[in-house]
Parts: structure tokens; C-alpha cells; sequence
């Protein structure tokens, strides 16, 4: 080969300064268009580890996040036991591997801290609590790793943890990411485009429509703000249809098994999900 | 509304859609990065009418359907498809407008270009978007067909090569199946995409793969316009360079000596220590002015500059005589010569080595130009005695940013080019670059490591748009240091508590102004002045006495009544030194109340004065002088075209008229006896800038500022004055004494000027003394040319010192001459308002006269010179301001006069001669400007000529060149730009 080398490009001062957010096709650094998602994987495992009532594993292209979800049982400590309702616990926990780097984020973390707040924030309301006085709920989440829409992908993983731990809800919670390129809304960022752009993540319990939580950490002029939640809730309702099928492809797995359950179930006509709670 | 979907894909394909690839942090630590890749199949062709893309593809296609016709080898139609190096190399032929076949641009080349080299990226991202190109990204990356992954133990060249060919491939099947034959129709050829390399190892896989391919050197040969496109084609690289990986940063200056080293070696001498100054026209190179050598000593290249920024106090080490160097005499711009630099690549990959071969082909090319005969010392810094860093005024380099889209919030390292010639680029990290593009910001250095090849700073803020009138005016008062802060409460409360009421008080024992001070209320006098001139600070008279001697009096504002010594006002004057005077707008020296009313002495109002009242014989001998305070009463203030008018009316016999006519009198023998003494008449290019109207301050049109008889009577009293003080003062203060002088230039200033005189006009210049110079100066007429004369005096008073203030004590009696003026002593009286030296030669006269008490800080010695080194430096920092200010709006001017005009054109005299340019002075605007050639043209240096297309073009010719205001694209510098248009036309050299 006579083409002249430079160097092997080992180093770089910041990790993808050279990437272009949206070239000028408006094709995205991995070949996406501003409003595409990226491929999702929904898993309803039942059991999961050790004693779980329900755990699922949910990833967004590279981030990947599994969930556990025990309960509702009686509360352990007295302090937090709510006497009118159930108390929902959340703990986030950060691989080593779930990052590059290696890095080690301990309980103390601010972002753990911020994801675990945020994720109790979004499900009190979205549980029937009611229906559980003096019970409580844990939410384990693993974070296995991590390529941006960290707290969207944990808001999904979590509903579907919950939906198969059989935990009574208004509605399945789905979340997405996105943020604002130029004048251009880009859908479920990665980690790369996340840290060029002011963005948020929006969830929302699509029936009824209600935005269960809008995080943004980032400034964004406020007209441009409508239009970026606008798309993301539509997105929501994308992705909720999806994991939705995915639920009830688990429940008709579950009713083959058992080779019984409501025809209309097993026929696909019911729109909602197999184990909700109709208001 | 967009619709929103997910882009699925199996967990299989993974392999081939998954990049992997390793990276290292700031601290060393190697990290495994894997990003997605979504592959798709609604990548257009971008071929006009394809059945199969035209429908998805966004942006609309935009190559002919058959390609391009005219290339020997490819009748059918073609398309060509560059590889990297095309761009990374060649770039100025696909630039060319005559480069006009489609280009097929694949995103593995563009990304590749990107990590090579920004500003490439950057050029070629232009390209695409030109609009007499066609040019279509393919983005073959994302086309599942075209998407490959590296094998095992590819590297990632052979890979983007296999992927280049692959893309090609795919090209031409796809034209042959969206194209099949029509029955019944005669099968039509159908176009090729040709491969477009000059990798040999390339083109054989290519060759065996069955597509055509093609050197760039064959390619063109073959094309239409071959033999203008050849001389387009840069060198081939020189294969032996490779870039090794460093594992440290490599050191690019050596290191400073150690402080005490330096300052003993500066003590035993062998180390010398000055000011360190670039050179505007080409910066590898600078030099600094030691007190061993009567030349300066030269700096040639980076290494031997080591770091050094123009302004800083620098300690330099001679060579020896056989290494010393002549001067370049060639433009070397580095916006032009680094325009590819790349500002992430000096980081941390050290150095491109692309870039010191082509600094050391350039500074070796210009060595071997260097005359032998013009040798003059040449050494390198070895330390830095003082650091003179401050903000400078940049704008962002458009070229090197990574991203430009207004809401990326993503931290970039960027370079600011400081507007002024003299000062290298510096490196800056921000957040916030896109939205500084087009800004005047301020930025400052922190610092300059060895093995970093540019200055790094800092952002400090921003000045507003380029080329808004307060962005520019405020950035002209920044680069030249001068303080425009409003003056603070502490200052103001040292004016008289009755503000604009404040008059002179009815004369009275009692009251302190009129103690001492003599009542001339009655006399006939009269200011003369520009016109709209508010700060009045001198004014006239002169009246025949009984005896045939005549009076005249010079009455100068007594702004040291109002300002006394060490209040707050007093040091704010100190330290600001001069009024500064910029096209549209005065930033004063005192508070406006003092400058424009009450010091000022308007007309029909009572005034304070100091007065220089002589009594001259009508031969303009003084045979008398006295100073002393007075109040007077001007009668009237005029312009000089206004006093002009009355003196040449013969119809007028007032006393005014003929005050005027006395003082014109006695202003001419006076002139005379100067010019006499050897006073030069020098010339400096000046010009007057009209504006459309007061309130909107457009410039419309530039003119050469006239001269009245009555400027010269001014000028003439003013200098009697100034003389007459100096003289008093230095009587009475020996060693304290606020004078001016001029140093007589040192012969060698003049040698080229007098060879290219010699030369050129076959004139001599006489430098022994001001009194020849003067007289040569007067031969030095080209009768066809009356510009020239003007021209000599620039160039003339460019080889001269300037004028300093000094204290008497601090320097041997026998250096106070001034050498312009050919007076043995002078001083500044007569503008106290606008200049702080004036108010101290106030407070010395009035010691002198024992109207008042000398202020003790007036007898330190110290302290006087401490004051002059500021206002010294004020005092040039103003001059330079104030030029900029007019160049500025010069160039508005410019840009105006062609707007209406389409373009202007202008007579110029050339004053220098470069090896690839001409420098030439336009005297109807009063600026001067680069003519640069790109193509090397016939440069004699011993004849100041250079020969472009058969034309020799010397200096001193007379040319025609058109001017124009373009801002440069990187920079968003507002630039004038100057074109020959006769003898030659020069724009296709450039």
C-alpha cells in the first residue's frame, strides 16, 4: 500500500469530537434518521434472579438495563411503612462493566442518586399503591450498560419488571429520550449525542395520554422545548405498542403453557395488556 | 410531521453492525468503544432519473444521468469516485471550477478526510455545496449493500480502500440494473464510475475486480482542460515520510534557560535583552532590537522565535557571524501557509509532520532568496525576561471547528486568530464556539508550552458581530490599550461644584482665579481650528506696536487650574495620557465638562489662559518674550478654511482680518527661518472620511485632507510657543524638565531607500543631517508623477524614530535636539487639554513664573519619568488607534464607493517588492495594501522589480489596481483586498 499513514488513532481528546451529529442527508452517526428509535429489546423473564416476583430485562440499541421487582410484601422497616398505602423503594446499581471505563458508581453517585429518585417518582403515581396499605415495593435496577437514554430505558424496563410481577398499575409507563439538534428533534439518543445537546426524557402513560415525568438537564430555549416534547411522547406511544406486544406475547407463552385462559386473549383481539388494571 | 418508527434489526446482524475499536483517556487509561450501526436501504444513488432512488432519496439527486461526456477515455459517461488521498492532496484541482465532472463522494472518504484533517473537511464540505459542481455524498457506511466490516487483521486503510471499491462496484451494477436494455432498441452504453486513485496497490485489487480505475495524473491528462487542471496537481508525497506514533508529545521549542542564568547572561553580555517584535508580512520570522547592535537581531523560524509574542521582553543569543541572515523579502501569511493545520492534531499528536516539511520547504525555499549582502544579526531566544500578554482581539477560525451546529453544546478546541498580523493563532477550548462565529471576542493567553506549537488561552468575551460599529470601535480601543472607561464619581467630584454655570468671577482682589493674573479681555483674539472642533485649547492675536515691532500672543486653555497635581482626576489623566481621536468618536483625557466647556476657549466667553505673548521684530526675531496667566475673551473661533476666506478678503480691514493677516505674515518668515535651520517637511498619508449624516456615521467617500495657509500659522505659533516654554522651563528646572525631543535616525535606516532611490530614479538622498535630508528630499520630484514626492516623505518618515517626551535631567544635554523641527529644544505646550505632558509643562511654567509653587512630585526626577515612559506609550498607541480607526472606515468607504460603482479603481505607487507580491500605497485613499501572486513569479531584488508575465513592475512604478473589501472566509475579518489591473491583470495570478 503506498497510501501514506497517520497515526493509528488511538487517542483523541474527547471521545467523539469528530462524529457528526446529523450530516446533511439527516442521516445520524450510526445511520439513523432524526426520528427513528433504536432497535429495542423487551424481555419478560420470569423469576429472574434469586426470589423475584418479576424482573425484565429492556435495552435501546447499547443501553441495556435489567430489572427486579419484589413485591408487594410487608414492609421491612417500620419507619417506611405508609399505613394507607404501598411504599415503592427503589435501588439502582451500576455495573463496573455497565460503562466505559470501568468506572465505579457507588450508592453515593449523583447520578444513581438522581436515576433512583427519578424512577420513584415516575412509578408512586403510576402503582395502584392504594391497593397495598402498609406493603411495600422494590424496584432493583441493574444497569448493565450504557449508551445513552439511560433513564428511559430504566423507566421501561421497570414497567414491564412490574407488569410481570403482576403489580397493579394504571397504565404501562414508556419513556423516551430525545433532544434538539439545530432546529431538528432527534429521537433516543445515544451517549454520544447526548453530550452535544440539550435534551430530555419524557414519560408517559399513553391511554390516558398523562406525562408521568419530564427530566432535562440541559438549557433549551423555550420555544424549541414544545416541539421536542411533542415528538418524544409520540415516541412513547411507538414504543409502548411495542412493549406491549412483547407482554402479551409472554402472557399467551404463559397461557400455552397452560393451555388454558380467555380465548380473546389467546386470539390477540384485547388491545391492552394481559395483567392491567382497568380503571 | 416526521414519523416515528424504530429502526429494527436483528441481533444477528450485530457483527456487521457493531464498530469496535479502542481508545485512550487523558490519563492513559485504553478503553473499548462499541457503537451501532443501523444499515439501511433508502441511500439514494443520487443519480438523476434512477428508477430506483429517485423517490427516497433526500436531498434531491443532483448528478446527470449519463455523467460527464467529455473525458477521452470514457465515452460513454462517467462518474468519478475520488478516494481519500484525492482530498487529502489535491484538493486545489477538485476545487477548480474547471474540475466539473460528477463526483461521487462516499461517507467513508468524508470521514476519513474529517479525521485527517478538519480544515480539509471542512474545504471539501464547501465543495459539495458549490453550486457549479455536482457532487453527491453516497453514504455508503449505511447502505447494507455497500456496508463492510474489518477482517481480521485489516487495517483500517485496507479496509476504507476495500470499502471504496466495494461502493464502486455496487455503483455500476446499479447503473446497469435500473438501466436494462428496451427490446426493440438499440442497447445504449451506459456510463462508468470510475475509481479515481493513486494507490497503485488500489488500483490492481480494482483492475481485478473489474472496475475501471484511474491515476489522478491520467485522469487529467485525459480531460478537457488539461494543461490549465495540470498545474493544479501538487507534488506526489514523499513516500518515505511515515508518522510513527509518539509515545510523548515531542518537544517543538527548546526549552528556556533558567531565570538566573539569563539575567547573568545578560549582565556578562553575551546573552542581549529587548522587546521582541513580529514581523507583519511573514511570521516565521521576527526580530528584536538590542542595544549592541545597530541592526536588530533576526529571528528566522519558529524554533529560533521559541515562543516568543510580539511585545514581550525576550533574552536572545547571537550566532555567529557565518550563520547570520538577511532578511526575507517574501509575504508569508499564516492564515494562507497553516490553513490546514489542524487544532486538535497539535495537541496531541504532536505534529503533523506535513506541516513542518512544508514550514521547512518555505523557509528554505526563502533562504536560498535571502540576499548574502543584506546580512544583519541573527540569534535565537533562550528565555523570556517579561511576558507582555494580554486580551487580544480574535475571531474564531470557522475551519476548525467540529461542529458548527448552533445548539451543540459539546466542548471544541478551536483556533482564534487575533486581528492583528503580529500574533500566532492561539488554541482555545469553549463550549460555546458556534455561537462565537462571527464575533469579535477577547481572548487571552495563558500559556505556551514546548511541545505545544501554538499559545493556548482562553475565551474571556465577546465584543459583539464583526464588523458592527461598536464591536470594531471597541476592539480598536482594546487592541491598542486605551482606556475608554467613563470616569468614575471620585474623578468627577474634582470638577467645580458649579458645572456648566461655572464662569470666570467678577475681577476682584479677593477671588483666587484672578490672583496674578493679567486682564486681556480686551485683546482681538481669535481661534482657529478644524472645523467642529469643541476642544479649544489655543487661540491667537497680534497687534503692531507703537515702536514697528509687532505682538503676538499665544493663549493656551490653563487646563492646570482646573486639574490639580495627585487628585483623582490628575491620575486618571496621568495614566491615560492623550485624548484619543478615532474617526467617530473622542475619548478624552479629561471629563468632558473641562474638554469641550470650560477649559475650552469658545469664543465671546471669559476664559483662563496661559499666554506666551513675544514681542517680534517685523523680521519674526523675537525680541521679547513673557508667560503669564491671563483671562481673556476670544472674539471669534474659526475654521481654517473660515480665517482663510477672511485673509484673502480683500474687502475686509477689521481688526481680526487683520490680526489674521499679521499673524499669516510673521508665520511665513517664521516657517522660513525653520526650514532654514533643516526642519524636514514630512508627510504622512492623511485623509478625511465624510459621513453621510451626523447621526448615522456611514461613511460615504474618502478624500485627501486639504491644507490652508492657515494651518501652517497655527502650526507656526504653536512650535514658537512650545519653544519658547521649553526654553524657560529648562532654565528654571535644570532636572525636571518635560521636553520633547527628536533623535536624529540612525544612517543605516536609510541605505535601502537610498539604493532604491539610486536605482531606481537615479537619485541620491542626502542623510547627513536633517538640513540635507530636507533639501534632497525637495529634488526627489518625478515631474510626471506628483505623488511621488509624497511618497519619498512617507517612506522617508518611516525610517525615522519617533518623537519621545523625556525628562532633562534623565539624558546628556546634547541629545534634546529635535530633529524634524531642527530646534535645539521643544517641549509640548499647547494642547493641555488632549495631552497630559502639556499640563505638566503648565505647572513647570507657571513654578517658573512664580504664579505658583512647583508640585514636589515635579522635582523627582523619578517620577517625571515614570509619568512620560506612560505617555509615551499612550501617545503611540493613540497615533496607532486612530489610524485603524481610519482604515476601518476606509474600508467601509471602500465597500460603499462599490456598492454604488461596482468596483474601484485606484491609482497606486508600488513601495515594495516581495518575491511573490508587490506592497503598493493608494494616496487618494491613503492606505496601503498587499498584492499577493500565487504563482511564482520574477522577482529581482537587487532592481526592486518583479516580472509577471513579461511585465516588469518596480518600486515606485505607477499602477492601477482595483480594490475591494472581502472578509475573509476564515477570520471574518472585514479585509481590503487589492487586484493589479495594469500593466498586468493580476486577478488569475492569485
Amino acid at each position: 500500500m503506498s497510501r501514506p499513514r497517520g497515526p493509528t488513532r488511538l487517542s483523541k481528546p474527547y471521545p467523539g469530537s469528530r462524529i457528526e451529529i446529523l450530516n446533511d442527508a439527516s442521516l445520524r452517526s450510526e445511520g439513523r434518521r432524526p426520528t427513528e428509535l433504536r432497535a429495542p429489546t423487551f424481555e419478560v423473564v420470569p423469576g429472574g434472579a434469586d426470589s423475584a416476583d418479576g424482573s425484565a430485562s429492556a435495552s435501546m440499541g447499547l443501553t441495556s438495563v435489567r430489572v427486579e421487582v419484589f413485591g408487594p410484601r410487608e414492609g421491612r422497616s417500620r419507619a417506611q411503612t405508609l399505613h394507607d398505602r404501598a411504599s415503592v423503594n427503589v435501588e439502582v446499581v451500576w455495573v463496573a462493566f455497565g460503562e466505559a471505563g470501568r468506572r465505579r458508581r457507588g450508592r453515593g453517585d449523583r447520578r444513581v442518586a438522581e436515576l433512583t429518585s427519578s424512577l420513584r417518582d415516575t412509578f408512586q403515581p403510576a402503582i395502584l399503591t392504594a391497593l397495598y396499605p402498609r406493603a411495600q415495593i422494590d424496584i432493583h435496577v441493574h444497569i448493565l450498560a450504557h449508551d445513552g437514554a439511560l433513564l428511559s430505558t430504566c423507566i421501561n424496563a421497570t414497567s414491564l419488571a412490574l407488569l410481570s410481577a403482576g403489580v397493579p398499575m394504571r397504565d404501562l409507563v414508556a419513556a423516551v429520550t430525545a433532544g434538539v439538534h439545530g432546529s431538528t428533534v432527534l429521537c433516543d439518543l445515544t451517549a454520544l449525542e447526548e453530550a452535544d445537546m440539550p435534551s430530555a426524557t419524557v414519560a408517559v402513560l399513553p391511554r390516558s395520554g398523562k406525562v408521568a415525568l419530564v427530566g432535562m438537564e440541559t438549557r433549551l430555549h423555550v420555544e424549541r422545548f414544545g416541539e421536542m416534547f411533542d415528538v418524544a411522547r409520540r415516541a412513547a406511544g411507538v414504543l409502548c405498542a411495542e412493549m406491549r406486544a412483547v407482554a402479551r406475547g409472554r402472557a399467551r407463552e404463559i397461557l400455552d403453557a397452560m393451555d388454558s385462559g380467555p380465548a380473546v386473549l389467546r386470539e390477540g383481539e384485547n388491545d391492552s395488556g394481559a395483567v392491567m388494571v382497568e380503571e | 410531521m416526521s414519523e416515528i418508527t424504530i429502526r429494527k434489526r436483528s441481533l444477528e446482524d450485530a457483527v456487521v453492525t457493531q464498530r469496535k475499536f479502542f481508545k485512550k483517556t487523558a490519563k492513559g487509561k485504553i478503553i473499548k468503544v462499541i457503537r451501532e450501526r443501523y444499515l439501511r436501504d433508502d441511500i439514494g444513488c443520487g443519480i438523476l432519473h434512477c428508477r430506483e432512488c429517485s423517490a427516497t432519496s433526500s436531498p434531491p439527486p443532483c448528478l446527470p444521468p449519463d455523467g460527464a461526456l467529455d473525458h477521452q477515455q470514457f465515452p460513454t459517461g462517467h462518474f468519478v469516485l475520488p478516494d481519500t488521498n484525492v482530498f487529502l492532496s489535491q484538493m486545489d484541482l477538485m476545487e477548480s471550477h474547471l474540475f466539473r465532472t460528477p463526483i461521487v463522494l462516499l461517507q467513508t472518504v468524508l470521514e476519513e478526510v474529517r479525521h485527517r484533517s478538519l480544515p480539509l473537511y471542512n474545504r471539501l464540505k464547501a465543495l459539495v455545496k458549490m453550486e457549479d459542481k455536482q457532487t453527491w455524498v453516497f453514504y455508503n457506511e449505511f447502505r447494507s449493500e455497500t456496508a463492510i466490516v474489518r477482517n481480521e487483521g485489516e487495517t483500517p486503510n485496507d479496509r476504507n480502500d476495500r470499502g471504496i471499491r466495494k461502493a464502486t462496484a455496487w455503483y455500476n451494477t446499479h447503473l446497469s440494473m435500473t438501466r436494462p436494455p428496451i427490446r426493440g432498441k438499440q442497447q445504449k452504453l451506459l456510463p462508468v464510475v470510475v475509481l479515481l486513485t493513486d494507490d497503485v496497490a488500489n488500483r490492481q485489487n480494482a483492475e481485478k475486480e473489474g472496475m475501471p480505475s484511474v491515476s489522478i495524473r491520467q485522469y487529467v491528462e485525459g480531460m478537457k482542460d488539461a494543461s490549465q487542471l495540470a498545474d493544479l496537481l501538487s507534488a506526489e508525497r514523499d513516500e518515505s515520510i511515515e508518522a510513527t506514533v509518539a509515545s510523548r508529545r515531542p518537544q517543538l521549542y527548546p526549552d528556556y534557560l533558567p531565570n538566573a542564568t539569563v539575567l547573568t547572561g545578560i549582565k556578562a553580555g553575551h546573552l542581549h535583552q529587548g522587546h521582541y517584535n513580529a514581523n507583519e508580512f511573514n511570521y516565521l520570522e521576527g526580530s528584536v532590537s538590542v542595544p549592541a547592535f545597530a541592526k536588530p537581531v533576526l529571528l528566522v523560524g519558529r524554533e529560533n522565535m521559541n515562543r516568543a509574542v510580539h511585545g514581550d521582553i525576550v533574552a536572545v543569543e547571537v550566532f555567529n557571524k557565518t550563520d547570520w541572515k538577511a532578511p526575507a523579502d517574501e509575504v508569508i501569511d499564516q492564515e494562507v501557509a497553516l490553513k490546514n493545520d489542524d487544532v486538535e492534531d497539535s495537541d496531541e499528536e504532536g505534529e503533523p509532520l506535513g506541516l513542518v516539511a512544508e514550514e521547512q520547504r518555505i523557509l528554505r525555499e526563502e533562504e536560498s532568496a535571502r540576499q548574502a549582502a543584506e546580512r544583519q544579526p541573527t540569534g535565537r531566544v533562550v528565555g523570556i525576561v517579561k511576558r507582555n500578554w494580554r486580551a487580544y482581539v480574535c475571531h474564531i477560525d470557522r475551519t476548525s471547528l467540529t461542529s458548527s451546529s448552533k445548539t451543540s453544546i459539546s466542548q471544541q478546541t478551536v483556533f482564534a486568530t487575533p486581528v492583528s498580523r503580529l500574533l500566532p493563532r492561539i488554541r482555545m477550548r469553549t463550549r460555546q464556539a458556534p455561537s462565537l462565529l462571527g464575533q469579535k471576542i477577547l481572548v487571552t493567553i495563558d500559556r505556551w508550552d514546548s511541545a505545544s506549537r501554538y499559545p493556548e488561552g482562553h475565551f474571556v468575551r465577546a465584543l459583539g458581530r464583526v464588523e458592527s460599529k461598536e464591536a470594531e470601535q471597541e476592539s480598536l480601543l482594546l487592541e491598542f490599550d486605551v482606556p475608554y472607561r467613563p470616569f468614575g464619581k471620585a474623578i468627577l467630584d474634582c470638577l467645580p461644584p458649579e458645572g456648566e454655570q461655572w464662569t470666570v468671577p467678577l475681577k476682584g482682589d479677593d477671588s483666587p482665579e484672578w490672583r496674578d493674573r493679567e486682564d486681556l479681555r480686551d485683546l482681538t483674539i481669535c481661534s482657529i481650528d478644524p472645523p467642529g472642533c469643541q476642544d479649544i485649547d489655543d487661540a491667537l492675536h497680534a497687534r503692531k506696536l507703537l515702536n514697528g515691532n509687532i505682538e503676538a500672543g499665544v493663549h493656551i486653555a490653563d487646563v492646570s487650574h482646573f486639574v490639580s497635581p495627585e487628585n483623582p482626576m490628575d491620575t486618571e489623566a496621568a495614566s491615560r495620557g492623550t485624548t484619543v481621536y478615532l474617526v467617530d468618536k473622542r475619548i478624552d483625557m479629561l471629563p468632558a465638562l473641562l474638554g469641550t466647556n470650560l477649559c475650552s476657549l469658545r469664543p465671546y466667553v471669559e476664559r483662563l489662559a496661559f499666554s506666551v505673548i513675544w514681542e517680534l521684530s517685523p523680521e519674526a526675531e523675537i525680541v521679547n518674550v513673557r508667560f503669564t496667566k491671563s483671562v481673556i475673551k476670544s472674539k471669534s473661533a474659526f475654521t481654517y478654511e473660515e480665517a482663510q476666506l477672511r485673509k484673502d478678503d480683500p474687502n475686509l480691514h477689521d481688526e481680526l482680518s487683520e490680526g489674521i493677516r499679521l499673524l499669516n505674515h510673521i508665520a511665513i518668515k517664521l516657517k522660513a527661518g525653520r526650514i532654514a535651520a533643516g526642519a524636514l517637511n514630512l508627510a504622512s498619508p492623511e485623509v478625511k472620511i465624510h459621513m453621510e449624516s451626523a447621526e448615522s456615521s456611514d461613511p460615504i467617500d474618502v478624500e485627501q485632507k486639504q491644507l490652508h495657509e492657515t494651518n501652517s500659522l497655527v502650526e507656526e505659533f504653536m512650535l514658537l510657543a512650545n519653544i519658547s516654554v521649553a526654553r524657560k522651563i529648562q532654565e528654571t528646572f535644570p532636572q525636571t524638565a518635560v521636553l520633547r525631543r527628536h533623535m536624529p535616525p540612525p544612517p543605516e535606516n536609510f541605505e535601502r531607500l537610498q539604493d532604491i532611490l539610486r536605482k531606481r530614479k537615479g537619485l541620491a538622498l542626502d542623510v547627513s543631517s536633517s538640513g540635507a535630508l530636507a533639501a534632497s528630499l525637495d529634488k526627489c520630484i518625478d515631474p510626471s508623477e506628483p505623488a511621488f514626492n509624497t511618497l519619498v516623505r512617507i517612506m522617508a518618515t518611516r525610517c525615522m524614530l519617533s518623537a519621545e517626551y523625556f525628562c532633562s535631567g534623565s539624558v546628556s544635554p546634547d541629545t534634546f535636539k529635535h530633529y524634524g523641527l531642527a530646534s535645539p529644544i521643544y517641549t509640548h505646550f499647547t494642547s493641555p487639554i488632549r495631552r497630559y505632558a502639556d499640563i505638566l509643562a503648565h505647572r513647570q511654567l507657571a513654578a517658573a513664573i512664580g504664579h505658583s509653587t512647583l508640585h514636589p512630585t515635579l522635582h523627582s526626577k523619578q517620577h517625571v519619568e515614570r509619568v512620560l515612559s506612560v505617555v509615551n506609550r499612550r501617545h503611540r498607541m493613540a497615533q496607532m488607534a486612530g489610524r485603524a480607526s481610519v482604515e476601518f472606515y476606509v474600508g467601509l468607504a471602500v465597500k460603499a464607493r462599490g456598492e454604488k460603482t461596482a468596483r474601484v479603481v485606484e491609482e497606486a505607487l508600488v513601495i515594495r517588492t516581495f518575491r511573490n507580491g508587490l506592497n503598493v500605497f493608494v494616496s487618494s485613499l491613503g492606505i496601503e495594501g498587499l498584492i499577493r501572486f500565487k504563482r511564482d513569479i520574477d522577482f529581482d531584488a537587487e532592481n526592486y522589480s518583479v516580472t509577471v508575465d513579461d511585465v516588469r513592475i518596480a518600486v515606485f512604478d505607477k499602477v492601477t489596481v482595483r480594490i475591494e473589501v472581502e472578509q475573509d472566509k476564515n477570520t471574518q475579518r472585514g479585509k481590503v483586498k487589492m487586484t493589479l489591473t495594469s500593466p498586468v491583470d493580476s486577478s488569475a495570478l492569485q
